[in-house]
């Protein structure tokens, strides 16, 4: 039973990655490599793992009390090379694990830019109670609830929330980011096969928060460039009223573009909750590094 | 000025079934139980022996009752979320609305950890460890019975909650701004501040007590290195409640001051940061983790041992990484939100750390596999625990060390994955643990065994229904399925959640097979009644009666060695010695006293007051709790003497009943 739940887990893993959309199905470098060292580490640690599960089985089967080969030592309590092993099997696993854990943490900093010789389009993230809100600054266009992204092309997220705390994540293309009032938090991504991939909230923030979910529609170029100039052609402006209208909470907004967008909206947004009160106080933070 | 505050006929949701048939349920199970004591007429023997109790036994199993009271409570939460998540597929809500599921998650959470599984770690540490270490009593008995009582008024608010008015919707952390009363104007998140507090008081003073336990009050011989792995682990339990709760006191209190008196240490605005309570909340809730977990450890590292007829393999390794899991468990928080944006160093350091902690535990499990190696092991029902948690908890912590790796945390933060994880390790570390020490200790606090074939079919309802329960929550989070989601749009997440609702049925079927083993048990009583030693147990708790008397030992304990009473049994074996002569002495025992119930009351009465607005009644909780403290305070009489022969007539009974 207890193998055939880790099997579960294990032909479920390997089929998964063939067939549905997920962390194991990733579209982009930034989330294969994470799949890349969630893998390392799972198999470092099953090696380990999977040996101990049997060994504690067996010893516990083979030393039942009713099995008369089974020999007695009951004064076995102290053996120092047993201790040596003890310790140094586990310290094995985690100095492998942990030199995964470091050098992963900074080569997949989120805020580490991906290097590419595209020049990279800029997103502006704004969470709002309960819709995205994504803005194009260099395209001067914002959309809500879905986002459009050019294939092949690094996408740099700077991201806010107008209220609560939510969570950016788009699995089969990076790992997830904050969003957090008056901060910015940043993200890198790229899709490198078009397609549509899901992403959502993986952040509780009230009561709409299942249907915080947006579409990433990743085209070639040049359908790109046609969807931009569409988006300009249809669609409100997105100025300060219309922000404070669309900030109302709603839920379960059908996916919607702006033609227009009033420049230095993001950063109004990311500076309205800290200047609401004495100015002189504005949040520094390790996160906020607006550019 | 509204006399009543807050509160009106509006608190109550009548308008709302599933909640009215919950109160409805809870209000006739709490009459038919004051019913049965009133036919019972046994209000008086109730008062007297049990809730004005300070003898740490019974505070001990007054906990424990507590805490399988609230585990139903927190299971029927579990199993609402599960048979919402299993219908509330594509377009479909379910039957229960975002404003009820997301009380129902924050209930859930806030109850398995805060009133199921703390009061019954300290129940069990309550009645053990004085047994353990030879002595009396706690250090402070009167103060032991206020930890309690106060424990019992958080749970009873957060019970309240769902008839009047309505609990937090901001999950179990409360992470602000969402529960600042910008975004949650309602009651719910005040009555979790409030029990929080309440009871976090209790649990604080009782780690207090069991420190000063262990470090002063110790049978004669009992150095450091004699004490019982559980004692040591209490140790450190007790210390890492003592030095964490503050912070989460002073983390929830500076969210009161934001909601009450329009603070801003949280706020979005005017200099608040809400990144600071997810700092002090993990600063807490990380060791609190260990809090629960390292007793369970302990319980552990008494069954092997007792259940292969050996002694613990590696004493000091184990004590050894007791303590580093204790000091290193304050150096991991920030693994809760690797995903808030901190430099990769922050990260990378705080990632390592958390793979750090994980070997005192890894180092923790060889040694029970070693203790079992070249032992006798009877498969008892808590030996099946113990080996079901070892299986378990080894994959617990294997998806744990996973997302300690930052890039994999970035894309299992948060989901399914984690809530797989959590509850592997809780259900498969502290649950199974508590359920050992349950069964194992049961027969010292009764007099007799609890039945072993309902108790090897609740293990094996449980510990299969566990894997059935969550291991479609791993799959489920890699695949993208984020927690506390009320509806999802993905069809294919549902035959998944499907199978995960059947687990949690069987996992029901385990509780039920408990509850009937228990009914089983009293009624065969007299065939299951035992003599002091019925595991042939290697500690002290075992040399005394079962149950044991008021005063524990008839006569002090003189410790020689570890496993004080393996040692001493094996001696009388080689020496075959008549025992010495028994002297007896007066004993002085604590009186019994109201004021843990009194102040628990004033305690309900504050809370209730603060978190409706009523001030007057805040006063008069405030007043009352004050002058229960004075009248404590000048009490005349503290001890009642037992004298000698009424301790040598129980004591020559009790040998001849053994002998008999």
């Amino acid at each position: 039973m207890r193998y055939g739940s880790l099997a579960i887990v294990l032909i479920g893993a390997a089929t998964l990655g063939g067939c549905t959309e997920g962390v194991l199905d990733p579209k982009g470098p930034i989330a294969f490599a994470e799949r890349q060292i969630l893998l390392n580490a799972l198999g470092i640690m099953l090696a380990i793992v999977i040996p101990v599960i049997l060994a504690i089985l067996a010893v516990a089967f083979w030393f039942r009390a009713s099995n008369g080969r089974a020999s007695y030592l009951p004064d076995f309590e102290y053996s120092g090379r047993l201790e040596l092993l003890v310790w140094s099997i586990p310290a094995m696993t985690v100095l492998l694990v942990g030199g995964v854990a470091w050098v992963g943490a900074h080569d997949l900093d989120p805020r580490k830019p991906i290097s590419s010789p595209v020049k990279p389009i800029t997103v502006q993230v704004v969470s709002l109670d309960w819709k995205w809100l994504f803005i194009y600054p260099e395209q001067g266009i914002a959309s809500v609830n879905h986002l459009t992204v050019p294939v092949g092309t690094p996408i740099s997220f700077e991201l806010t929330s107008s209220t609560v705390m939510n969570s950016f994540f788009v699995p089969q293309l990076a790992g997830q980011i904050y969003t957090m009032s008056g901060m910015v938090t940043r993200l890198h991504l790229q899709a490198d096969h078009p397609g549509m991939y899901p992403g959502l909230s993986a952040m509780f923030s009230g009561d709409g928060f299942s249907d915080m979910r947006f579409m990433v529609d990743a085209v070639p170029n040049d359908k790109f460039e046609q969807w931009v100039s569409q988006a300009r052609e249809a669609g409100p402006v997105l100025d300060t009223e219309a922000y404070q209208g669309l900030a109302k909470p709603s839920q379960a907004i059908e996916p919607f573009t702006y033609r227009a967008v009033a420049p230095d909206l993001f950063s109004g947004v990311v500076n309205t909750a800290s200047i609401a009160g004495d100015p002189s106080q504005r949040i520094c933070s390790t996160s906020q590094r607006v550019e | 000025m509204n006399l009543l505050g807050k509160l009106d006929w509006n608190a109550i949701p009548l308008h709302q079934p599933i909640i009215m048939g919950a109160t409805a349920f809870m209000a006739l199970v709490v009459v038919a139980v004051l019913g049965f004591i009133t036919m019972k007429g046994a209000w008086l023997y109730l008062w007297r022996e049990w809730l004005t109790s300070v003898d740490h036994k019974r505070i001990g199993v007054m906990y424990c009752v507590l805490a399988l009271v609230m585990l139903l409570r927190g299971f029927s939460d579990a199993i609402m979320m599960r048979a919402q998540q299993a219908v509330a597929a594509g377009g479909a809500q379910g039957y229960l609305p975002p404003e009820h599921f997301d009380q129902i998650f924050s209930a859930h959470g806030t109850i398995m950890i805060f009133f199921m599984a703390m009061p019954f770690v300290v129940g069990i540490m309550n009645f053990v460890v004085p047994l353990q270490l030879g002595v009396r009593d706690v250090a402070f008995p009167t103060l032991n019975s206020v930890s309690f009582w106060l424990t019992a008024s958080g749970a009873l608010l957060i019970n309240l909650s769902l008839a009047i008015g309505e609990f937090s919707k901001a999950g179990w952390w409360g992470y602000p701004p969402l529960s600042e009363l910008q975004f949650s104007p309602g009651v719910g998140v005040d009555y979790y501040l409030w029990s929080l507090q309440i009871s976090g008081l209790g649990t604080l003073l009782a780690g207090i007590n069991f420190v000063t336990t262990i470090l002063k009050l110790r049978a004669p011989g009992m150095s450091y290195m004699r004490m019982p792995v559980f004692c040591w682990t209490a140790l450190a339990t007790n210390l890492l409640i003592v030095a964490a709760f503050p912070v989460l006191t002073a983390v929830l209190a500076m969210l009161l001051l934001d909601r009450y008196l329009g603070f801003h240490f949280f706020t979005n605005d005017a200099g608040g940061n809400q990144m600071l309570y997810a700092n002090l909340f993990w600063v807490w809730g990380h060791p609190e983790v260990y809090i629960l977990v390292l007793p369970a450890f302990g319980i552990f590292s008494e069954v092997v041992p007792t259940f292969s007829g050996k002694p613990l393999f590696g004493y000091r390794s184990m004590v050894a990484a007791t303590m580093a899991i204790c000091i290193l468990s304050f150096l991991v928080w920030l693994h809760h939100f690797f995903t808030m944006g901190a430099s990769a160093n922050v990260n990378g350091f705080f990632g390592v750390m958390s793979m750090i902690i994980a070997l005192p535990t890894g180092a923790k499990i060889f040694n029970w596999l070693f203790t079992m190696y070249g032992g006798r092991v009877r498969f008892s029902v808590p030996v099946l625990w113990s080996i079901g948690f070892m299986v378990t908890f080894v994959i617990g912590g294997m998806t744990g060390v996973l997302q300690a790796v930052p890039p994999a945390d970035f894309q299992l933060h948060n989901s399914v994955f984690l809530i797989a994880h959590f509850h592997n390790v809780i259900i498969g570390g502290v649950v199974f643990g508590l359920m050992a020490g349950y069964n194992y200790w049961f027969p010292k606090a009764f007099g007799f065994k609890l039945d072993e074939r309902w108790g090897k079919a609740a293990f094996w309802c449980w510990f299969v229904g566990f894997y059935i329960a969550f291991m479609p929550l791993y799959l489920l989070g890699l695949m993208g399925m984020t927690r506390r989601m009320q509806h999802y749009a993905d069809p294919a997440w549902q035959p998944w959640l499907v199978v995960a609702m059947v687990g949690t049925v069987i996992i029901l079927g385990g509780i039920v097979c408990q509850i009937i083993q228990l009914v089983v048990s009293i009624r065969a009583r007299d065939k299951l009644r035992v003599t002091a030693d019925p595991w042939n147990g290697r500690t002290l708790e075992w040399a005394t009666t079962s149950p044991p008397p008021a005063w524990n030992f008839a006569i002090q304990p003189r410790v020689s060695g570890r496993d004080a009473l393996w040692s001493s049994k094996q001696r009388a074996l080689a020496t075959k010695d008549e025992a010495p002569a028994r002297v007896y002495e007066p004993i002085e025992i604590p009186r019994n006293t109201a004021t843990g119930f009194v102040t628990a009351f004033f305690a309900v009465v504050i809370g209730f007051a603060m978190i409706w607005h009523i001030w007057w009644m805040a006063g008069f909780g405030v007043l009352g709790a004050f002058v229960t403290l004075l009248v404590f305070a000048f009490r005349r009489r503290r001890e009642i003497e037992v004298p000698a022969d009424q301790i040598a007539r129980f004591d020559l009974a009790h040998q001849a009943g053994a002998a008999a």
